[in-house]
């Protein structure tokens, strides 16, 4: 395939791209809770937010003002400088996780904007040739926003939920990079480019047919990594109350929110580029907005997902890691070695 | 330019957080700084290029050993400051300065002598991941798979420490069972 010739990438361009990233999926985190809870509502024969504004769309607004006027409360015997950073922790964590992940295409500012006319803006922040791993080492790292919010707040709750976050984010990771191996065996790189290149070749290149288990251990694993419901036991309400944020108000648990949010939209990239194809065209279908569709897919299972499944207990999710996920893992990769070696 | 600012830079942080985990006596504090000094670090294998290297101390030293600290770190009151048993504060304050002494000597004596050689040059034309297979598959194949076996060893001692009630579920048991075991 004869690669076109780009642009120069500028530093100016890197900037607005971040710039992007934060204003775009900040906002998305924020429309992401109103099609939550209409999605949720919908599947459980409800109506969802009704009352603000048409079919509930101004809910958002609503939700904003009073995140950002609630009162931001610190308790007392609280370590006060670590539980305000905390939130902080995820945010960045999330958001420096998206910089090595393709996001929206790349194209150039035109000519007749001043100051920034002629700007070639890319579709990876930083193209960096160990994206994969970059991103994953990034996810790991957010696990101490919460693990440091749980210990900073003198709340049992918190103590146990912050214990939860460090079983369970330590084990999940282990399924994760062991899911992603198979794929990279194959493909011979960790640049998400080149995985994106090698499923060029239309529908029937995708990673997904040559790569079905690795696909559903990624997505179960990538389900724990962003404490989306069957495994959300970090701020399991039945349970221990709000887990790690049961302390928090305000803009400092709207913070753990975007955070959550962001780590959601980076697993739904990362599958889709991995195993789905990533932003080839398909057929006549451009590939930017593929990839959107295939971004959104994910995303609508994961609510899919909260709606169906129950939570599940503590011992049933470590029993699933270690005693099916992670031999199912280890089976995939020595049967893809057999064969890419053969 | 850049790359001397963002060096200065980086050595100010990561020495200042590793001054606090030394000096805290907060938990709290002095792990949150051993983890962003663990980050920052990574900060100069990305300004070497050698980005794999990179995210491989991300990887391993944040993601996994010091969230195996902070794991340790549950069974103690993180809110409180910790009273440390020094007796003798001047002995402590030589050994460890001492101990900084000799490693800076240790680590520079070679680089002042010119005695480093590069042995095996960097393969042109193959990215960092794969610069790094070359070189464990060839020069340093014995001690990766010394390695590799020494891993096995603690995973199986591991496994026997633990394995004896593995079958065993706390949560699955009734109330009654459980009251009956506390009274034997």
């Amino acid at each position: 395939m004869e690669a076109t010739v780009l642009p120069e990438v500028t530093s100016l361009g890197v900037i607005i791209k971040g710039i992007i990233i934060l204003a775009i999926i900040s906002a998305v985190a924020g429309f992401g809770t109103y099609i939550e809870r209409k999605i949720l509502a919908f599947m459980q024969r409800r109506l969802g937010p009704m009352h603000v504004g048409p079919f509930g769309l101004l809910q958002i607004a609503a939700d904003g003002i009073k995140l950002f006027t609630q009162e931001d409360i610190i308790p007392q015997n609280a370590n006060k400088f670590i539980f305000q950073i905390a939130p902080a922790i995820t945010a960045a964590t999330a958001f420096i996780a998206l910089a090595a992940v393709p996001v929206f295409p790349d194209f150039t500012i035109p000519e007749f904007i001043p100051l920034l006319g002629g700007t070639f803006v890319p579709s990876i922040a930083a193209d960096i040739n160990v994206g994969i791993l970059f991103v994953l080492g990034m996810m790991a790292a957010g696990l101490y926003g919460p693990l440091l919010a749980g210990m900073a707040q003198a709340n049992k709750w918190g103590i146990i939920g912050s214990a939860r976050t460090a079983i369970q984010f330590l084990s999940y990771e282990v399924v994760t990079g062991l899911s992603i191996l198979a794929p990279i065996m194959l493909v011979g790189s960790l640049s998400l480019v080149d995985f994106n290149e090698y499923q060029a070749g239309g529908f029937t290149s995708w990673l997904i047919w040559q790569q079905p288990v690795a696909f559903v251990l990624f997505l179960i694993a990538g389900f724990a990594e962003t404490n989306r419901t069957p495994f959300d036991l970090l701020e399991h309400e039945a349970e221990v109350v709000s887990g790690y944020a049961t302390e928090y108000s305000g803009m400092r648990w709207g913070m753990f929110f975007i955070g959550e949010y962001a780590n959601m939209i980076t697993v739904a990239i990362l599958a889709s580029v991995m195993f789905l194809g990533g932003y080839n065209d398909l057929g006549f279908i451009a590939g930017w907005f593929i990839i959107i569709g295939k971004i959104a897919f994910f995303f609508f299972l994961m609510l899919w997902v909260r709606a169906s499944w129950p939570h599940i207990r503590p011992d049933q999710l470590m029993w699933l890691c270690w005693k099916v996920l992670m031999p199912l893992a280890m089976v995939n990769i020595l049967i893809t070695a057999i064969v890419v070696m053969i | 330019m850049y790359e001397q600012i963002a060096f200065y830079l980086f050595s100010v942080l990561t020495i200042g957080l590793f001054l606090v985990t030394v000096l805290s006596k907060n938990i709290l504090y002095a792990m949150t700084s051993l983890a962003a000094g663990m980050v920052l670090i990574s900060g100069f294998f990305f300004m070497l290029g050698a980005d794999f290297l990179g995210v491989v101390q991300l990887i391993v030293y944040v993601g996994a050993v010091m969230a195996l600290y902070a794991f340790a770190m549950m069974f103690f009151d993180a809110t409180r400051d910790i009273k440390e048993k020094t007796t003798n504060d001047a002995l402590v304050f030589f050994l460890g300065g001492m101990v900084a002494l000799m490693l800076v000597i240790i680590f520079a004596a070679p680089v002042f002598s010119e005695n480093i050689q590069a042995m095996y040059p960097v393969v042109e034309g193959v990215g960092n991941a794969q610069a790094v297979g070359l070189v464990l598959f060839t020069k340093y194949l014995v001690p990766f798979e010394v390695a590799a076996v020494m891993l096995l060893v603690a995973m199986i001692a591991g496994i026997i420490l633990a394995g004896k009630k593995m079958d065993h579920s706390l949560t699955t048991n009734d109330d009654k069972v459980i009251s009956q075991e506390d009274t034997k």
